[in-house]
């Protein structure tokens, strides 16, 4: 079932593809084959493998149950918010939170996730931007 | 002698201060990388590239950096597989079976020795092969135009999925959608934007290097995190006891004969396309079981079990750099990654980069001969201080990880746009790998799809738009046929074998 799906994903995804690449604009610089010539073949390998999936589907996959399911949103979840207050609040405390947040996920106490991702933190902060000068994200404390 | 002068040459670009302490830190660095459960070569690398680019070392030194911590990986990825039956990537699955018994039965200390001398050897005599072959490689590749191109890029995809993989369709799926990513941005020839959706973070395309860490990195941890605590997986492991550390006489000789075939069968698979390190480790597997098991020893703990798989193992790595080098196309996931790491560099492989930047092909060379004899010097005394980072809890190193990467991507353009398209990657990439979809083709895509379609172009330029071109010359003709015998050929073999089994 998990591959039939894939497989009709993958055919509408080849269907898109190949309306995307016929309203490419064409450019007064010409080639014999020009811009959507490639995307075209392309779609239609998608569309010939989507195809085959949907014909001979493999057995499906064991997919996580609803514990381990909401697990892994939580683990999206935190990277996404990481990302989006990375600006805001500066490496050093969204890297604490959110490296914090990832290990008392996979296990660690309350107090161990605390200090793990305050070490991750500032050694990452150590190492790459004291030692190595690259640049991380600033936050209103310049850090 | 040409050969001997470059290499030469190259000696005398790898052998500064700078440089060797550059191949020291890698070194070291891939044997923690290769050692940390779940982490291998091609994750490895692929987190380090974004952050040495940041950092901004000329090519060179990169490059002996990465490639210290490419060889670094292999190596020490045989000591999660003897110690605790985890493989950290696919070629290192074959050492588990007599690797994992031999440290059971009290013999860890000996396993490990054999095996690193094993991947001394085999990488040793690969590097030898590269020497040799990839210059007359170089002579054929002169002799391709874009039509000649096009059909190698087409193999190189047809047999990528190659005999590992169970469902052809997938494989070919997962070039399509690397294909597919790599047209996003603003096409090459013409100009106009291709699948923006008039977004202006999608004008350059997808970076690459945004992808490969998303897709392999990010996902395993997605991956970790949903085997964490089903007993799948490395949560952690006691520490083992070690034992002696290096290996009896006896024990050498009698591994030798293994450790040559081993070393032999795994450049041939190295350098074949779409093969690369993991036929390369289970063809050496396989035939040392056939060779040698008379007194049924093997898989339960036979040194010669460990030693010719981690010698086939180590020397494809080395052959397959010969096609990634000498034509560009890359067999494996990990040279993917080399590959990738070259083009970020400004690097483009080929017959071109031989005459173009010899000090780049030969200072590398050279690079992996360095390195390879400080990995045995690291890897035999100081095996003690790698097996205590096993005891590493994941609950510490995959947040870390993830960190890392995080932060390896922000450095190259300071946007989160592109670490959320990472993240979106990772997903993908969890998704992909639950179907049973590889990740390779999907990674070569992204990578060489700007390239063939160039050169698919170029063609039809040069014939003013006749298709037939594309099979106008006997090499191009050649090459197609192995492109379509390569793709065929599992699905008939799948067939006769399941037929054989019912």
């Amino acid at each position: 079932m998990s591959d039939r799906i894939f497989a009709s994903i993958c055919i509408a995804l080849a269907v898109l593809m190949g309306w995307g690449a016929t309203i490419i604009e064409e450019s007064f610089i010409q080639d014999p084959l020009g811009p959507k010539a490639f995307p075209l073949v392309i779609a239609l390998v998608l569309a010939a493998c989507g195809v085959a999936m949907f014909l001979r589907p493999d057995e499906d996959p064991v997919w996580p149950h609803r514990r381990k399911q909401i697990q892994l949103l939580w683990t999206i979840g935190a990277m996404i918010l990481y990302v989006q207050f990375l600006p805001v609040v500066g490496f050093l405390v969204a890297t604490a939170i959110g490296a914090g947040f990832l290990s008392w996920q996979l296990g660690a106490s309350v107090k161990q996730a605390c200090w793990g991702g305050f070490s991750i933190s500032v050694g990452i902060y150590v190492v790459f931007k004291l030692i190595l000068g690259l640049s991380l994200a600033r936050g209103p404390f310049g850090f | 002698m040409d050969t001997l002068n470059a290499l030469a040459q190259g000696f005398s670009v790898a052998l500064t201060w700078q440089n060797l302490g550059l191949a020291l830190l890698g070194c070291f660095l891939g044997t923690i990388i290769g050692a940390l459960p779940g982490l291998g070569p091609s994750n490895g690398v692929a987190i380090l590239i974004p952050l040495v680019f940041s950092i901004g070392l000329p090519a060179t030194p990169a490059l002996i950096l990465l490639t210290s911590v490419y060889y670094g990986a292999m190596y020490g990825g045989r000591i999660s597989s003897i110690l605790l039956n985890i493989p950290g990537d696919e070629p290192a699955m074959m050492t588990t079976l007599d690797g994992f018994p031999m440290a059971q039965k009290g013999y860890p200390g000996e396993a490990l020795a054999i095996s690193g001398i094993a991947s001394f050897v085999g990488a040793f005599f690969a590097t030898w092969g590269l020497v040799l072959l990839a210059p007359q490689l170089v002579e054929v590749a002169l002799l391709f135009g874009p039509a000649e191109y096009f059909a190698l890029f087409t193999l190189a995809f047809a047999t990528l999925g190659g005999l590992s993989s169970k469902n052809q369709a997938k494989a070919a799926v997962a070039a399509a959608i690397g294909l597919g990513i790599a047209l996003i941005g603003v096409d090459g020839q013409t100009g106009v934007p291709r699948f923006t959706f008039d977004n202006m973070h999608f004008y350059d395309g997808i970076d690459f290097l945004v992808a490969i860490v998303g897709l392999f990195a990010v996902s395993e941890v997605l991956v970790f995190v949903e085997n964490h605590g089903t007993g799948q997986g490395a949560d952690g492991a006691k520490t083992v006891k070690l034992g002696r550390i290096t290996p009896p006489w006896s024990m050498l000789k009698q591994t030798s004969g293994a450790m040559g075939r081993g070393t032999l069968l795994g450049f041939i698979a190295g350098v074949l396309p779409g093969a690369g390190a993991s036929l390369g480790s289970f063809i050496a597997y396989s035939l040392e079981k056939k060779v040698s098991n008379k007194d049924d020893t093997f898989g339960k703990g036979d040194p010669r079990g460990v030693a010719a798989p981690e010698a086939g193992n180590n020397a494809a790595a080395g052959g397959a750099l010969v096609p990634m080098l000498a034509l560009g196309v890359p067999g494996s996931g990990t040279t993917a990654v080399l590959l990738a790491m070259l083009l970020t560099l400004d690097i483009t492989p080929g017959p071109l980069l031989f005459t173009k930047n010899p000090d780049v092909v030969w200072g590398l060379v050279a690079a992996l001969f360095i390195g390879n004899a400080m990995l045995l010097a690291m890897n035999i005394p100081m095996v003690g201080l790698f097996v205590r980072l096993l005891t590493i809890p994941a609950k510490y190193l995959m947040p870390g990880v993830v960190m890392i990467s995080f932060v390896g991507i922000y450095g190259i353009s300071g946007s989160t746009f592109d670490l959320m398209v990472m993240i979106g990657f990772g997903v993908l990439g969890w998704a992909l790998r639950k179907l049973e979809v590889p990740l390779v083709p999907v990674i070569l895509g992204l990578l060489l799809g700007a390239q063939m379609e160039k050169n698919l172009r170029r063609a039809m330029t040069i014939s003013d738009g006749e298709i037939s071109a594309l099979v106008a010359s006997p090499l191009a003709i050649g090459l197609w046929c192995a492109a379509i015998i390569g793709f065929v050929l599992p699905i008939l073999v799948g067939r006769y074998l399941r037929y054989k089994a019912n």
